[in-house]
């Protein structure tokens, strides 16, 4: 009894190390993170801004931030810009990657070289997007190597001026996103495909399922989870697109700001430090992806509960 | 059974001509960026060829040699920031995950769950507060912010939880403890080198995160010796396009890209088992 006592407590003792752990994270997080995070929601209830020199504010103005920036401003421009631009990207890559997925964990056919190929189409998702944007406008301007080619092959009579049209300017970062992301989400979707039991895709070939049937009657519903996962994870990602754009278009979102993205804009105020209505950006910003996480948490929550029950 | 071999056969066919296709598309950017940073700005100009030129050598001095890029004092920084990123972010998410894992302390389910709740908030939401935050710390145009930060990464931080959750037995610590072994250098000694692989996976993908960041070092970094590559990057593309030089436009970019690339070909396979691993969030 004794020595129970003892050993007991000497854990507690142990367990107090627990905080000495987690403590630089804590620590770091709030300094680094929650404050800024803090003192930006503050920030987006004051007008604070610069002309010239002259500092304007802060002013307590409530919520006059919000309504200026949603009435006011060209946002919603920008939001239905980044949304475009997103689902341009999207709607192909989540097509490809799910074609892909099931070509590679597809038993019956037995691919060669899938891992060759799987390391090729991830590559792009590791460079630098600011360098990949760099490297499209010089690839794509008027005198550059892409027009330089369809000259050559006669294909067009004259340069089509990629960096200066709405829909060529939205297809090239779409296709930038596109390349860099749909390797990613080959693999995630793949690993979502092996972790669906081998044996009912063997049960329905017996049966004489066709390889469209199995993916529509077996594949797809199993995926539906993972997949809405993708979906709400890309989508958030999405809301962030700054890197890609902003190199592009030099900061414009030209022509006429038809691809200027949320942060981009966000970023303008940073720079010109019009704290009041970069504020009131970010924290809508939040809010939108707050509640799209939300989602993903409460699906995947809702998924594992399942699995649990299952296995009861 | 013959006439279904058939057509096995050509759905092969078909995938590997898509799958070939995919390649060229993913590839061709990276073969044109490589040929032509090995030609002088006049060659590019007067059109494409596919023969590589003799001329690497040559803008690569050049590049290096422009007073107004300091591009190795760049790549300098780039590196610093990258491995401090990779360092702090694996080392400090690897002792969270520890103390959470293996200690039964008051607030752990809360522990656990806010750093759950924060993974997805974007950095770029907090940005402005941020830069506030560092003028008033007089960090600003340092390389500090920069670093340190990466000492809270959540998705980092659940990427090794879950690998120790599946890896790490409680009872090798307490054999530890047995054998009177202080904690903190159980874990240096002992905890550390049983989650190599996952500090492995992490420290590259926070290496990557970090090279690649323009976003937060554009808003920090002033001066012209603390610009990293991504701000020389858009320093470039800001100036005017008739007085580029573009090949050193292109070379710049190689030097963005190519070295991780070939660090990946020699890693992919860590990098692509890793990408599946930590992916899907259950």
């Amino acid at each position: 009894m004794k020595i129970k006592l003892q050993k007991k407590h000497s854990s507690i003792e142990y367990n107090r190390w627990g905080y000495f752990f987690i403590a630089p994270f804590f620590i770091i997080y709030l300094v680094f993170s929650l404050i800024p995070l803090f003192s930006t929601i503050a920030n987006s209830f004051f007008e604070t801004y610069r002309v010239g020199l002259m500092q304007i504010g802060p002013k307590f103005v409530f919520f006059k931030n919000y309504t200026e920036v949603l009435t006011n401003s060209e946002l919603p421009k920008y939001a239905e810009n980044t949304l475009i631009m997103w689902l341009l990207g999207f709607i192909p890559q989540i097509l490809i990657s799910l074609l892909l997925s099931i070509w590679f964990t597809d038993t019956e056919l037995r691919l060669r070289c899938r891992s060759f190929f799987k390391t090729v189409i991830y590559m792009p998702n590791l460079i630098m997007a600011s360098a990949f944007a760099m490297l499209f406008f010089v690839l794509f301007s008027d005198s550059g190597p892409v027009n330089n080619i369809a000259l050559m092959t006669g294909k067009i009579a004259e340069p089509i001026r990629f960096l200066f049209r709405t829909d060529t300017v939205r297809l090239l970062v779409a296709a930038m996103n596109f390349l860099m992301w749909y390797g990613n989400t080959t693999l995630l979707l793949m690993s979502g495909i092996m972790g669906i039991d081998q044996s009912i895709f063997e049960a329905a070939r017996i049966d004489g399922a066709s390889p469209l049937q199995i993916f529509i009657r077996i594949t797809l519903p199993q995926l539906l989870p993972i997949l809405v996962y993708v979906m709400i994870t890309s989508l958030i990602g999405g809301i962030q697109m700054f890197d890609v754009p902003q190199i592009l278009t030099n900061g414009t979102g030209q022509p006429n700001r038809t691809t200027m993205t949320l942060i981009m804009y966000l970023n303008n105020h940073l720079f010109s430090r019009n704290y009041g209505l970069g504020g009131a950006v970010s924290v809508l910003i939040f809010i939108l992806t707050a509640a799209l996480s939300g989602i993903v948490y409460s699906s995947t929550l809702k998924e594992s509960k399942k699995s649990d029950g299952g296995k009861k | 059974m013959k006439s279904f071999n058939g057509i096995l056969a050509i759905r092969r066919t078909v995938i590997y001509a898509i799958l070939v296709t995919l390649m060229f598309i993913s590839v061709c950017p990276f073969v044109i960026l490589i040929i032509n940073s090995t030609h002088l700005h006049a060659q590019i100009l007067t059109g494409f060829s596919l023969m590589p030129g003799r001329y690497f050598i040559y803008n690569l001095k050049n590049l290096l040699g422009n007073p107004n890029l300091p591009v190795l004092r760049a790549l300098l920084n780039s590196i610093l920031v990258s491995f401090g990123n990779a360092f702090l972010a694996t080392y400090f998410s690897a002792m969270t995950a520890y103390g959470i894992h293996m200690y039964q302390f008051k607030g752990r389910k809360s522990a656990f769950k806010f750093i759950m709740a924060v993974m997805m908030v974007p950095s770029q939401v907090t940005a402005l507060g941020f830069v506030q935050l560092m003028e008033h710390m007089h960090l600003n145009d340092t390389l500090i912010p920069l670093i340190v930060p990466a000492i809270a990464s959540p998705v980092v931080f659940f990427y090794i939880f879950q690998y120790m959750k599946a890896t790490l037995p409680k009872s090798i610590v307490e054999a530890s403890r047995v054998d009177g072994c202080n904690e903190f250098i159980t874990f240096n000694v002992i905890v550390l080198p049983m989650i190599k692989p996952a500090i492995a996976v992490q420290a590259i993908f926070a290496f990557v995160n970090s090279w690649n960041n323009y976003f937060l070092p554009v808003l920090i970094v002033s001066s012209k010796n603390k610009k990293t590559i991504p701000i020389l990057i858009a320093q470039l593309r800001d100036a005017d396009y008739m007085k580029f030089d573009l090949a050193q436009v292109y070379m710049l970019v190689c030097i963005a890209i190519i070295p991780l690339l070939i660090a990946y070909l020699f890693l992919s396979h860590h990098i692509i088992s890793g990408v599946t691993l930590g992916g899907v969030k259950e």
